[in-house]
Order: structure tokens, then sequence, then C-alpha cells
């Protein structure tokens, strides 16, 4: 672009003079974008669709035994719940865990971050629908998993393959879609 | 268990009682390493991985519980001797590239490193054109 | 009744600023040119009157008015004064207020006191002030009433997060937003003389001050930022490439290069489309930093006052303003001249070139925060951070910081490298030796090394231009050069030490237990509960010293809990010496679990020279004092002399 240098007084050739205006426009339609589709602050587990990692939990609580990743490839569909006392929408979540149960899903429980007492009192008071409760009071496992807050609910089929991630609490809404992706990960 | 939070509960009276998260009690979230060597190397990875729960914030920089966590788990993982990167891949595989504050040079990213080569292309084309002509002129 | 006064003065601004507007732009026309004679009364009017409003918002804040809505949702009777006064901006409604009121009382000093301009450029800026004032005034009327009433009443106000009550805090948006305020003045500048065609000294030294005064603001108020960032958030950082954070850099980046390339233009009378595109770039640049800010659409740690539906009509004004402005240039920027000519090896030069590396940085920093949004645009999410940012603008900095050795020692127009590189011996020794001294004290990470010996050399480089000169006699403006170019030796060597020398400590200890970080001892002596006018806390004493026979101080670090709205916050305790900062925070309780006893977590951390960080941002904060002072001088002297020549020629009777 240099080669036309003759006349005395050089000027930037057109197309530069229009280029900051076009850089402008393509930024402006990124903001626009971004305004539009609020952003998704939740972080998904990179892991669904892939096997549970191997961990093995020790029980929490003397009446339920601990939690396993090999208890889970047993052939059934599993739901795996990251759950804590300390969480108030998990207490949201315990009539629809309630529920699931009472409709033959076998649900294990991950209990982070979390006292002996403190989960008896909330496992007392909002019903205990977990066939296990592994205590992963590191939140090791939770890193393992992928999970990235509390609750969380893994829906497991019977190999072992993580086929679902639910962020956040399950309301009522969710109960039937869960039943779904149970059904499914039964096939 | 007692914590920070409660006893300040307790003397603030009018603060909260809801369900506060407690702090990480995870062995090394709030520990540093005995090997000066390795809890450097372990220090540099954790300046370079996002805590999940906060809005951005390094895990080194944050006192989320996940963030206690995720430091325990950096360090505890340096401490067996494996290497920073591995550790952040493992990450990578479970949170995705989110986790990591270095991006990862991906068929996503490349443009991060492209930039700068175009800006310094556009640069040196700029200065060239400035002073070129006038020895043309 | 205030508020209503209030709501009433900001409508007649508005209503003014569309006269000004209209008046400005037909008095460029033949017709309408004796219109133009109430632009600059309008003007200055229409910024007493926003001052007016603003006042108001003020008097409702410190009285705690809690029937009008702003104050119910952002403010407490309980908080102190200064902050409750400090609340007026701590939100967004009352940051729009003050935006507009800066801005309109900026439009009217312009309109008061600058003669140097022809009347047809002054119309066109003075039209294109009022344009962007309208469009900010509107977005208060409309979307932001900051003056709303509230039915009924409520009992009490909502409080404010604890976070902001600061009294650092208090102080930084405005800061920023005087910055960014300049900036817009500076855009209108180069608006006018697009419009008209005038680019050259006389409109580069009309603009400069302006140019000036906000590139102050904003060098304080990021300095300040991220001090406080450093001692709020408890963990010893002081920069985390944030969005928000980055939204306060880029209008820096963008202002440092429009001040020199404005020096060039007044005093050269070269670079003129450039300056003009600067001009443009460093208030798109606010009104981003302004966009990112509120309408949340990145994560961000600072984001307080987030509304995507504000958002929009940001980028609205963002999108008319610049949109408008980058399209006038592409018409007009065509038939501006090149200016005048310089050799590659010239004081210009050194300029052109730290102007396209800070542009390049500039666009390191804009991408690298926009690159979150594009990913998720494409369905992924990645995160983009200091280990992009560092070693990316590095890329740029380390030739820039080069060249700013060489380049205030340059003549203008054309010079040789034979005439400087004696001068340049001692800086380049300098360098070299703190290259060895750095190796020797055992090493340091790549880029705090490079940060090291170029501050070494470009500290004594950066004093140069004063060699040889009666140093009674230089000019304020040369004086504010190089105390701003040391200034940024200073900054540099204080963030490569903080980052190359740090020393983490993390400790449970009971209390009369000891520990050692760095040179200090640092003993536990207790932790007792103490109260604060809206908050509790627990307090740390420590008791430090530092070597073996230092003079013990105390230092009584806090966690606090506010309730009003509830959080915790760890209030850090820092102890500055010559040769670095100690940092303390009480964390909690250790976890009992694993520790018996009552420990209690303490984190510290001896940053050997850290408080140049912020040291140095000031000293380039005071050169551009100077420069602006020195520049005002110069313009006061230029006017009175102007004037006596008047008088004297109407004496004369000609």
């Amino acid at each position: 672009m240099s080669a036309q240098a003759s006349p005395p007084p050089p000027k930037a050739p057109g197309y530069m003079l229009w280029l900051p205006l076009g850089l402008f426009i393509v930024f402006a339609g990124l903001l626009l974008v971004g305004l539009l589709r609020p952003a998704d602050r939740t972080v998904t587990s990179a892991l669904v669709g892939k096997a549970m990692p191997q961990f093995a939990l020790p029980p929490a609580l003397p009446d339920r035994p601990g939690l396993r990743s090999s208890a889970l490839a047993d052939g059934k569909p599993h739901l795996v719940n990251i759950f804590a006392s300390w969480c108030i929408p998990c207490r949201v979540e315990a009539p629809q865990l309630g529920a699931l149960a009472k409709a033959g899903v076998s649900i294990e429980g991950i209990s982070v971050r979390d006292t002996r007492a403190d989960l008896q009192a909330f496992l007392a008071q909002n019903g205990n629908p977990f066939q296990r409760i592994g205590a992963d009071d590191d939140g090791q496992v939770q890193l393992a998993l992928g999970s990235s807050g509390v609750p969380e609910t893994y829906v497991v089929d019977g190999e072992g393959v993580i086929v679902y991630q639910h962020i956040g609490e399950i309301r009522p809404e969710h109960v039937d879609m869960l039943l779904g992706k149970l059904k499914e990960a039964q096939q | 268990m007692k914590r920070l939070l409660l006893l300040s509960v307790a003397i603030a009276l009018a603060a909260p009682a809801l369900a506060q998260e407690a702090q990480s009690t995870a062995p090394y979230a709030y520990r540093q390493l005995a090997d000066a060597a390795q809890e450097a190397r372990a220090q540099r990875l954790m300046e370079t991985l996002r805590c999940l729960q906060c809005q951005g914030q390094s895990i080194a920089d944050s006192d989320a519980p996940i963030a206690g966590a995720m430091r325990s788990l950096v360090r505890e993982r340096i401490a067996r001797g494996e290497q920073p990167e591995a550790i952040r891949q493992w990450l990578i595989e479970r949170y995705g590239d989110y986790v990591s504050y270095a991006p990862q040079l991906t068929g996503l990213t490349w443009p991060l490193f492209a930039l700068p080569v175009v800006l310094a292309l556009v640069a040196f084309l700029l200065l060239r054109r400035r002073f070129t002509r006038r020895k043309s002129a | 009744m205030i508020a209503e006064l209030g709501l009433a003065a900001l409508w007649l601004a508005a209503a003014l600023a569309a006269l000004q507007l209209v008046a400005g732009v037909l008095g460029l026309t033949v017709r309408g040119a004796s219109l133009g004679d109430a632009v600059r009364p309008v003007a200055i009017v229409q910024g007493l009157l926003a001052l007016l409003a603003f006042a108001c918002l003020v008097y409702v804040f410190a009285v705690t008015d809690l029937s009008v809505k702003l104050v119910a949702l952002n403010s407490h009777s309980m908080k102190p004064l200064i902050y409750k006064i400090a609340g007026t901006w701590g939100n967004h409604e009352g940051s729009m207020l003050l935006w507009v009121t800066v801005m309109g009382l900026g439009g009217g000093f312009v309109a008061l006191v600058e003669r140097r301009l022809p009347e047809r450029t002054m119309l066109a800026t003075l039209a294109g002030q009022a344009f962007v004032s309208l469009g900010f005034y509107g977005f208060l009327l409309i979307a932001s009433n900051p003056f709303e009433r509230l039915s009924p009443v409520p009992a009490e106000g909502n409080g404010l997060n604890p976070l902001l009550q600061d009294l650092g805090l208090a102080f930084h948006p405005p800061t920023l937003y005087l910055g960014y305020v300049g900036l817009s003045i500076a855009f209108s500048f180069a608006i006018g003389a697009l419009v008209t065609r005038e680019v050259g000294p006389a409109f580069a030294r009309a603009m400069r001050p302006w140019v000036l005064g906000a590139w102050i603001f904003l060098t304080i108020g990021i300095t300040a930022g991220s001090y406080w960032a450093y001692y709020e958030l408890g963990w010893g950082g002081w920069w985390f490439w944030d969005p928000v954070e980055n939204a306060s850099l880029m209008p820096w980046l963008a202002a440092t290069a429009l001040l020199h390339s404005v020096s060039v233009l007044a005093s050269r009378d070269a670079l003129r489309a450039w300056t003009i595109m600067l001009g443009v770039i460093a208030f798109s640049m606010s009104m981003i930093g302004t966009f990112l800010v509120r309408s949340g659409i990145l994560t961000s740690v600072h984001a307080f006052a987030v509304d995507p539906q504000r958002g929009t009509f940001i980028l609205v004004l963002l999108a008319i303003y610049i949109g408008g402005a980058l399209a006038l240039f592409g018409l007009r920027a065509g038939t501006v001249a090149e200016g005048e000519r310089f050799a590659p090896v010239s004081r210009e030069a050194a300029l052109v070139f730290n102007n396209v590396m800070l542009c390049a940085i500039l666009g390191i920093v804009l991408f690298g925060t926009l690159y979150p949004l594009l990913a998720e645009a494409m369905g992924a999410k990645v995160s983009v951070g200091p280990p992009y940012f560092n070693p990316m603008s590095a890329l740029f900095a380390v030739p820039m910081l080069v060249v700013l050795m060489v380049g205030p020692l340059l003549r203008w127009r054309r010079d040789t490298f034979a005439r400087v590189g004696r001068l340049l011996v001692i800086p380049a020794m300098l360098v070299i030796a703190a290259g060895i001294l750095v190796v020797v004290i055992g090493g340091a990470p790549l880029l705090p090394f490079i940060g090291l010996v170029l501050a070494a050399g470009l500290a004594w480089a950066s004093v140069l231009p004063l060699k040889g000169r009666n140093l009674r006699r230089v000019p304020l403006p040369v004086w504010g050069m190089v105390i701003a170019h040391f200034g940024i030796a200073v900054s540099l060597f204080g963030m490569s030490s903080e980052s190359a020398f740090s020393i983490e400590k993390l400790v449970a200890l009971r209390a009369g237990e000891v520990t050692q970080v760095g040179p200090w001892d640092v003993k536990l002596d207790s932790v007792e509960p103490v109260a604060g006018p809206n908050w509790t806390a627990l307090e740390a004493r420590l008791l430090v010293r530092y070597g073996d026979d230092g003079k013990v101080t105390q230092m009584l670090p806090q966690a606090r809990g506010f309730w009003a709205p509830p959080q915790q916050t760890s209030e850090s305790a820092l102890l500055t010496r010559w040769n670095g900062q100690l940092y303390t925070v009480l964390g909690g309780e250790a976890p009992a679990a694993r520790q018996a006893g009552d420990r209690w977590q303490l984190r510290l951390w001896w940053k050997p020279f850290a408080p140049l960080i912020w040291g140095g941002g000031l000293l380039i904060a005071l050169g551009g004092v100077l420069a602006l002072l020195g520049r005002a001088a110069a313009d006061l002297k230029r006017i009175s002399v102007k004037d006596k020549i008047a008088s004297r020629r109407e004496r004369q009777g000609r």
C-alpha cells in the first residue's frame, strides 16, 4: 500500500479511514449479543457422558453405608445428590428427593463439608431419601465430579456413566424430567 | 464445629444465622506446604485457576469454601509430585476451560494468540508506511 | 421538595442542552449565524443547573430522606455522614448524575474561557458536547431518575454494600468519572475540529488541558482503585486483570497515547488524523468501560451496580456517539492534511512508536477482556486472566519502555543515535548491573526480571532530559514529563519486586505464639471483639518486629461483620517501611476438626517495595499536574498579553 506515494500531501487509503468504523460495528454487535444472551453463570461438569471418576467415601452416618463409585455400576441407574446441611436450597429440594425415592429411584448422597450432628439434624427434619451417604469433608470428591456448587444432582446409568447433571435445587417441575432421564439411562 | 462465623454471629447478634457455608476444612486450604519450592509451584498454579463460585477471582485470592478445597487439591497433588500443568488438565477435564485463567491453545482460543501477531504486524505496517513515504516523497 | 427541585433542575438542564445543540448546529449555517451567540451562555447555565440537581441529591442523601427511592435503596440512617454523602454516587443513578454534572460544568467552563479556536470550531465543539450530554440526560430522566419518590416511606434504608464503606472507595468512582468526562470534552473538541476541518496546533492546545486533566484523574483513580483492592480484598493482590479493572485501564492507555500525540500536534503540527482518532478512541473506551461495569455482561469481583436494561441504554448511546464519530472520521479525515513530516530517528518518531505500542496493549486488553463473551456466543466458556494478559502486554510494553528511555533525549524532526548514545551509557550499564544483582540474590521469574532491569535503566534515563540545564529555568511541563517517566520506573520496580520477592505465610496460631515472615517476627497477642458504628468485628492484636532488634509495633487486623446489609469482610492491617510492606489478615478460627485448641488463622505477607507501585502511580499523576500547571500558566500569560495588546490598540484608536 506504500506504492502510490506521488502526490505531496499523502493520504491514507480510503478503506483505512473506514476501518475503525467497521471494527466498531463488529464490536458493538458483539456487545449487543452479550446483552441479549444473559450470561450463564453456571459451570457445568465436563464429565457428562463420561464414566464416574473412581472414589470411595466413608459413611457420613453410622446407619447408612458410605459411597464408592464401584457401587454405582451395578446395572441400575442411580441419582447421586451432592448436598449439605448448611445449604438452604438443599432443604427446598428435600420433598422432591423424597418423592423420587418413593418412586423407587435409588438415591445416593454425597455430603459436602458437613458434621455428623448437623447432618443428623438435617435428615431428621427433612427426611432421608438416601441409600448411601458418603462424607466428602474436604470437598475433594466434589471437585473430582466437576461440581461447582451445592446442591447438584447427577444421573448415572447402570454402567457408571454420568448421563446428566442437574445444577441447583430440584424443584417440583423437575421431578418428571429426572424420572425421564433415569428411564433413558436404564435402556 | 465452631466457626468464626458462628462466633461473630454470637457477637454481632443481628447477623443472620442463616446458612453460611463453613470455611473449608480441607487440610491444605489454609496451610502451606512445608517444602518452599513446592509451595511456590503450587502458589503459581493457584493464581491461574479460577474460583468457581466467586465472581472472577483466582482460588489464591478467595475465601470461598470451594476455593479452599481447590487449593488443598493443588497443594496435595504438588506434594505428591504431580506437574502443575497435569493438575490444570485434570481440572479442565472436569470443569472445562473456564476453570483456567491461562487460556489453552485450542480451536476456540487461537484468536487470542493470533492477536499479538496481528497487532505487531499492523504496528509494523503503520510505522513503515509513515517512514518510507517520507523518503520516496 | 428538594428532590422535586433537583428533578426540575435536571429537566431544565436537559432542555438547555437541546437548545445548545440546536443553536450550535444552526450557528454553523449562514442563516442561523446569529443563534451562535446564544451557545456559550446556554452552556454555562446548563452546567450550573446540573450542579444544582446534583447538590439536591447530595442533600437528600445527607439527611437520609427515605421517601426518595434511591436513598431508601442505598443508604441507612445509621451510616456515618461521610458515607451517606459518598452514597450519593455509590449507585448507578447518582453516579450518572455526577457524570452529567461534571460534563455540564466542563462544557460550561470551556464555553467561558476557551477563546483560541475559531468560533465555528467552538460552536461545533459545544454542540457536540451538548449532543453527548443530551444522551446522558435522557438516560437519567427516562431510565434512571435519581429523584423518584417511594410510597409508602420505609422505616429504614437498605444500606450500602459494606465493601463500599471505605474512604478510598468513596472517592474512587468520582475520580474515574472526572477522567471519563474530561475525555468526553476532548472528544467534543475532536468532533468540532473534524466538522470544520480545523485540525492544527491551536486545536491541540485547546484540547490538551482537558486530556491532561482527564489523564491525571484516571491515573489517580486507577492507582487508588488498585490500592483499595489490595488492602480491602484481603489476599494481597493488587491487579487481577478483572474486566472492571481493565475497563478503567483501557481509557488510561488511550488517554496516555492521546496525551503524547496531542503534544506532537501542538508543538510540531504533525499526527493530525491520528490525534483525532485517539480522541475518539479515548472517549469510546470510557463509555465502553462504563458499559462493562454497568451492564454486568462480564463476571467481575468489582461489579456492584449491574443492570442489563441500563446496559442497553449505554450501548445505544455508545453506538450513536462512537459510530457517528467514526463515520464522521471516515468522511472527513481524508481531507485533513497529514501535517509536518519527521525522520525515523526523531522525538516524533519515538512518540509515534510508543503511541502504536500503547494502542497495541489497548488492543490486547480489550480483546482479552471481551474474548470470554465471544467464546460464549460460540457456545463455550473460557477464562482469560493474568497468564494471558501479563506476557502479551509485556510483548509491547517492553519495547515501549526501551524507547521511553531514548525518546525524550531525541530532538524534534531529525536526530542521530550517535548524539544520544553517549548519554545512554549509564542507563545501559544500570540495566546490566541490575540484571547481575537480581541473579546474585537468587533470580526472579522472567517478567519481573525484565521489569526490574528496565526500571533501573529507566529511572536514570528519565531524568536525563534535565542534564546540563539550569534547573530553575526548566519549564514546568518538562519537569512534569521527567517526573511522570520517573514514576513509571518507580511503579515498575514496585510491581516487579512485589511479584518476584513477596513472601507469604499462612499460619494457625494460639494467642502468645510467634511466627516469622521474611524479616519479621509476628506474635499473636490476643483476639478480642470490637464494635464500630454499623459493624462488629474480631480484632487480632499482633506485635510485630523487624529483624532481631527492631521496635515492636502493634497491628490490628479485623474480621468484620456488617449487618446492613449482612456481609463479612476482612480488614487487613498494613505496616509500611521504606523497603516494603507487611500485610496481615485475620482469617477465621482455624478448623477445629484438625487442630486442637483455639488457634486463629493468620495470613501474612512481606512485600518488598510494594508501596512503590502506588507511589509511582502518584508520581505519574504529579507529573501530569505539573504539566497542566505549566500549560495553564502559559495560556494565562498568552491571554493577558493578548488583552494588553488589544487594549493598547483600542487606546491608539485602531
